[in-house]
């Protein structure tokens, strides 16, 4: 019996490197939404913890690090970016499988805070945005979330089914990044 | 015109959705009468000065938002998150 | 011509360029402007309505005269003002507004016709006949008068915007922004100084003033070197600041590539805007003209537009140059050229107390009454105690003083204050939150005063920022003071130009008095002063002095009219930046996509999305031969659809049945695990927002859908009622529309399509209708519902969306070994029509569940959103308009959507509507076209003929009322 294929949703688009930019697609593993019920943060978070290492973020970080990293994502709502979440989380949290549901687009470089300042309506500047902060804003005209994974590197999440669009807006904007010199 | 959203922070308006007056947080009790929900869903103030609207943040952390604000100088007075203006 | 030893540009640097075709030669650093004047160029352009010959006027982005277009086809700027446009090697620039040339403009004549053509004339000359305007006058006077024009062609270049985000926003980097931003700088805060010059430094370039024992121009190439040192701040030259908006917003143009050739990938210009916790605008003055007869020849400039020539390009406009002012400021033109070796004629000073000097000669108490030469100033005529005479000079600089540029403090509705001292407006503190006016447009004018404001107000700015606060410490450098004795208009006959880019004179704003147009804002509007490209910046505040002289007010009470943004002109392209082509709005597509596209499906809009409108199977020329053929092949073997674009909303939590039952009409907390309901959603209101189906897929886990088009109005409703009226509940929900590739798989065969893929093959009675559960597909685990939007047996089979472009493809080849195969929207909208199933062209947001034939829907027993107002008594009423099915009966065989309904007999006018058609199309399987729309008392009404009129197609069709399921009304294909 034939088998299923899988897709990633910039496959054949990137990497693409532009002046002293790149941006490739990132394998951030299983994605599963943590949505803490009503009064079970805490616990949440000592469960997160005691599981996966880290804490249940705050509004506007990350926890945890390469390969398990835990992103807040919005309102009582994180993003848990890598391993098969412990099945005890289910008992402070819903929980969603979302895995297929993220672009998920890694910016680096010495220009990549220009090329954001072109589409992100928020100061993602390194003196403001550092390492472990993330935000929920929009890129261009998408909803997103922009994390600092690094000194000079960004991981950008959008909706799957606007994954070319992704594309598109950070090539033109790195072009025109480029273009300055 | 940028509002501080009580979870991300001061962000431009673009990121927010529009709903209207904070009043459709007061729900009438189904048998409040036809003078409440009448009220409740279609008269609003209209005033100068001072006014408490509800904004939706949309392109971000999805908080509905109460926002008092001065429709004069456009000065943003207070921002809380719908629940909490609720109580 | 070039003076020797004047300037700060680079005389080793010879950069050529075209004028009207001709080749010149300019400088690096230069404008289009100082290059010409320093050729020798003085007539640039001809003005708007009498095509008088005109030349440059300043030395900066006020500049009402020397407009030319830059560039050609695609790449065409017009109204490019020569006093910004900087020259490089390949630019080409023409003039505008004449024909057949600049010289010799045909249209000149109308000078001649000017007793016509002043204020108001649009509305009294060209009145009769009536029919006139529009067909010959209108399109006669919009050829002759007008700037330059649009090449009509799309435009070729990017342009970008940006954010960007500062403590201190300060505003112009002359001496005063300069200051502000060294103080802050120094301190530590986050700064941006934007400049609108291609060089920072104002005035300083452009003046002969020492600041601590060094020239200013030195001074401020130490402090630009020391400020772009600093990490903290950001310069931004080539930057215009044009508007300031609330909680600290300000929109900024930069222009990236108007001064050189294009580069590839290069924007041309990028639309900043900018977040600042403080501002200092330090944006400087504009010096003004003064009014008198024929003060309008290329060759008459403001004095200090003379001195920047002189001193910073290094030209002098003329031979011979007279000075005519109000104000000790304008005697530096005169110091300046004297001590430049230029030959100045006389300083003309309107004051008697002027002050006199060793240099030059100057007459007290004297005005300039008149001026003659044809294509340039040739003489003036000089009225003083003596009487008139003649004077020959190619140069006349004018100097009526200093308005201070209050403009962007004057954007958030703020208005300027008077001060006498300076006759002239300054900016109102507060009149934008957090902003402070420094130096020459807070109306301090000497060097000294400049710096000082500059640093205070940056130290002011720390105080509020919680910054600590340097002590002041100032340069030392000139604190002459600002003597002037206002003269807005010199008297006597002859057309006295105020506002040059509209050519209105003192005359006509008189005339506008006279015909009570008193009101300033009355004024502006008759007369157009004020109301071109320029805004009037050199202008309206003396056009405010003479209307204030002709109504006996004061200025103060005259009051100025609306500043509003942008400073400057900026292109429509650049305000709709990154909105060009792509960049317009996103493009979901779903993971079928591509597979699609490979099958030649034509795509069609879906909000966002893109969803396949049919899958043309060869040979076949229309998308009806295609959706007919897809039609068929659902009803008779099988068809495949993605409707991955469905919104799905994952519900969880111990309170999420409650919470379901008050959003939707209907009862959900009922629903058994493993089954899908149907649901209605309504407004607060009574009205349908909503339907779909969901899914209860656990105890406290359920999976909503919702349409395409209301996906995220669903997720925004949900989220309003969970945190804002029902916050005590405890119930999260996520949008997973993304995470699942989801196909309708519909038809007869659908269970043998299906079980060449499950893991687990289905038995007959496996899986009822409205089942729902995991399976395993291709060894993947997924989800699979039994659920029917085309009356058919009928599955919709999930798969996480890596596998979605996998699970089509493998899906579709197999349906086509059955006999079937892919289905686009076309189809899918037949085969619900057929069955009577309702889109959002039905639930259109004024239908009530009553009027789709839902009304029992609303259930009884438990209160939800729109249940109390759903049951008012005018939505309840059988006279109201409900849905209905339509059938043609007549010898038309066309039903179209949007027609309206009439009785049969009835005429077909507003009083007769008594419904419309919501959706209609033919039926490949009864036949004839089906339709659905909303008929007054429709479902008491089956079996009448109606009289369908569309009006706008000029369709009439007689139409059998029916019920709305046509096909299979039992559906026992659907359950079977």
């Amino acid at each position: 019996m034939a088998e299923l294929r899988a897709n990633s949703p910039c496959a054949g688009a990137l990497p693409l490197v532009i002046g002293s930019v790149m941006a490739r697609e990132e394998d951030l593993g299983v994605i599963t939404a943590l949505l803490p019920y009503r009064g079970r943060e805490t616990a949440l978070s000592e469960a997160l913890k005691a599981a996966h290492g880290m804490a249940f973020p705050a509004p506007n970080r990350a926890t945890g690090k390469v390969g398990a990293r835990a992103i807040w994502a919005g309102r009582d709502q994180a993003l848990l970016l890598g391993p098969v979440p412990d099945p005890a989380l289910c008992e402070h949290a819903a929980l969603s499988d979302q895995s297929d549901g993220w672009a998920a687009v890694r910016l680096e470089g010495a220009g990549a805070e220009a090329v954001l300042a072109r589409l992100v309506p928020v100061d993602l500047r390194a003196q403001v945005f550092k390492r472990g902060h993330t935000v929920r804003s929009q890129v261009q005209h998408m909803a997103g979330s922009i994390t600092r994974v690094g000194e000079r590197a960004f991981l950008i999440l959008v909706f799957r089914s606007m994954a070319a669009t992704l594309v598109h807006d950070l090539k033109t904007a790195m072009e025109a990044v480029a273009a300055r010199g | 015109m940028r509002i501080t959203c009580p979870l991300c922070g001061a962000r431009d308006r673009r990121e927010f959705y529009y709903r209207g007056a904070a009043l459709a947080l007061e729900r009438p009790a189904p048998d409040a009468g036809e003078q409440a929900w009448d009220d409740y869903l279609f008269l609003r103030e209209n005033p100068a000065g001072e006014t408490r609207d509800l904004w939706y943040h949309a392109n971000g952390c999805g908080a509905w938002l109460v926002v008092r604000r001065d429709t004069r100088s456009h000065a943003v007075l207070e921002v809380r998150l719908a629940g909490e203006g609720a109580q | 011509m070039r003076v020797a030893g004047k300037g700060v540009l680079d005389r080793s640097r010879s950069v050529p360029f075209r004028f009207d075709g001709v080749r010149y030669a300019g400088l690096e650093g230069d404008t289009l402007a100082s290059a010409l004047l320093a050729n020798g160029v003085r007539l640039l352009g001809r003005s708007f309505k009498y095509h008088r010959p005109r030349g440059v006027l300043t030395a900066g982005s006020e500049e009402p005269n020397a407009l030319v277009t830059v560039g050609r086809g695609g790449r065409q700027t017009p109204n490019t003002r020569a006093t910004v446009q900087e020259i490089y090697e390949g630019l080409e620039a023409r003039s505008q507004n004449a024909w057949p040339s600049l010289k010799y403009d045909l249209l000149s004549v109308n000078t001649l016709a000017a007793p016509f053509l002043g204020a108001g004339f649009y509305y009294k000359t060209f009145m009769w006949p009536k029919a006139f305007w529009e067909k010959l006058y209108e399109p006669a006077i919009r050829r002759a008068a007008g700037l330059g024009a649009l090449s009509g062609l799309p435009d070729a270049d990017r342009y970008e915007r940006a954010y960007a985000f500062c403590d201190l926003l300060v505003i112009g980097a002359g001496p005063a922004g300069l200051m502000a931003a060294l103080v802050a700088g120094r301190a530590g805060a986050d700064v941006i100084l934007a400049d609108e010059d291609m060089r920072m430094g104002g005035r300083l370039l452009a003046e002969t003033q020492q600041i601590e024992g060094r020239s200013g121009q030195v001074w401020a190439g130490e402090v630009l070197a020391e400020l772009a040192a600093m990490e903290n701040v950001r310069l931004m030259t080539r930057t215009t600041v044009a508007g300031a908006y609330d909680q600290g917003t300000f929109a900024a143009l930069e222009r990236v590539g108007h001064h050189r050739a294009r580069a590839e990938g290069q924007p041309l210009e990028c639309f900043w805007r900018i977040v600042a916790k403080r501002s200092v605008l330090a944006a400087g003055a504009l010096e003004r003209p003064i009014a008198f007869a024929d003060n309008d020849r290329p060759g008459i400039m403001m004095a200090g537009a003379v001195r920047a020539y002189l001193n910073r390009w290094g030209v002098c406009p003329g031979r011979a140059v007279t000075v005519f002012a109000n104000n000790d400021d304008a005697h530096r033109t005169a110091r300046d050229l004297v001590a430049a070796g230029v030959d100045v004629v006389a300083v003309i000073d309107s004051r008697a107390e002027a002050p006199g000097s060793d240099l030059f000669e100057v007459h007290r108490g004297a005005q300039v009454v008149g001026t003659s030469g044809r294509l340039g100033l040739e003489a003036i005529t000089l009225r003083s105690a003596a009487g008139e005479r003649r004077v020959e000079t190619d140069c006349l600089a004018v100097s009526g003083g200093w308005n201070p540029s209050v403009h962007l403090s004057c954007h958030m509705n703020g208005r300027p204050t008077w001060r006498e001292d300076i006759a002239s407006f300054v900016p109102t503190p507060g009149a934008v939150p957090g902003m402070m006016a420094a130096g020459a447009c807070n109306g301090a004018f000497s060097t000294l005063a400049c710096l000082r404001e500059g640093a205070e107000a940056a130290r002011a700015a720390l105080v509020e920022l919680g910054r600590s606060v340097p002590p002041l410490d100032l340069p030392a450098t000139e604190d002459e003071p600002y003597r002037l004795t206002p003269l807005w208009a010199v008297a006597g006959k002859g057309r006295a130009w105020l506002d040059f880019q509209n050519d209105v004179t003192v005359k006509d704003v008189r005339q506008a008095v006279a015909e009570n147009y008193r009101s300033v804002e009355h004024m502006k509007r008759y007369t157009t002063q004020g109301m071109a490209t320029d805004q009037g910046k050199s202008s309206n505040v003396t056009a405010l002095a003479v209307l204030a002289d002709a109504t006996g007010r004061g200025i103060p009470e005259t009051g100025t009219t609306s500043f509003r943004p942008p400073y400057s002109p900026i292109a429509i392209a650049a305000l709709g930046a990154g909105g060009q082509g792509k960049g317009f709005a996103p493009e979901r597509f779903t993971t079928s996509h591509k597979a699609s596209r490979e099958r030649g499906a034509p795509m069609i809009e879906a909000g966002l999305w893109y969803r396949p409108s049919t899958f043309p199977a060869p040979g076949e020329k229309s998308w009806r031969q295609s959706c007919d053929r897809e039609v068929r092949m659902v009803r008779a073997a099988v068809g495949v659809c993605d409707v991955s674009t469905l919104g799905k909303i994952d519900i969880q939590g111990p309170d999420a049945g409650k919470f379901l039952d008050f959003v939707y009409a209907n009862m959900f907390s009922t629903l058994k695990v493993g089954r899908v309901r149907y649901g209605l959603m309504l407004r607060e209101d009574g009205t349908v927002m909503d339907d779909g189906t969901t899914a209860r897929l656990g105890e406290h886990h359920f999976l909503m859908t919702t349409t395409t088009a209301a996906a995220g109005d669903v997720m925004r409703h949900l989220e309003f009622v969970s945190q804002g009226l029902r916050p005590d509940w405890d119930v999260r929900f996520t949008s997973v529309t993304e995470q699942w590739a989801q196909f309708a798989v519909a038809g007869p065969k659908s269970r043998a399509l299906l079980n060449e893929l499950l893991d687990a093959p289905l038995e007959a009675g496996d899986w009822p209708f409205m089942a729902c559960g995991p399976v395993r597909v291709l060894g993947v685990a997924g989800r699979l519902f039994r659920i029917s939007f085309s009356g058919e047996q009928a599955y919709e089979l999930a798969v996480p969306a890596r596998y979605g472009d996998s699970l089509f493809r493998a899906l579709v080849a197999r349906a086509e070994g059955l006999g079937g195969g892919a289905y686009g929207m076309e189809a899918l909208n037949v085969l619900r029509l057929e069955k009577g199933f309702i889109t959002h062209a039905e639930i259109h947001g004024r239908v009530t569940a009553y009027d789709i034939g839902m009304g029992r829907m609303v259930s009884a027993k438990k209160d939800c959103i729109g249940k109390t107002m759903s049951q008012r008594p005018g939505l309840m009423e059988a006279d109201r308009e409900r849905l209905v099915g339509l059938k043609p009966v007549g010898a038309v065989k066309l039903i179209t959507s949007g027609a309206h309904l009439f009785a049969k007999g009835a005429e077909p006018v507003r009083e007769n509507d008594q419904g419309y058609v919501t959706s209609a199309a033919y039926s490949p399987t009864v036949g004839h076209v089906v339709a659905l729309g909303f008929l007054r008392r429709g479902p008491e009404r089956l079996g009448e003929v109606v009289k369908m009129v569309d009006h706008l197609r000029a369709v009439e069709t007689l139409c059998e009322v029916v019920d709305p399921v046509i096909f299979d009304p039992e559906g026992g294909r659907m359950r079977g």
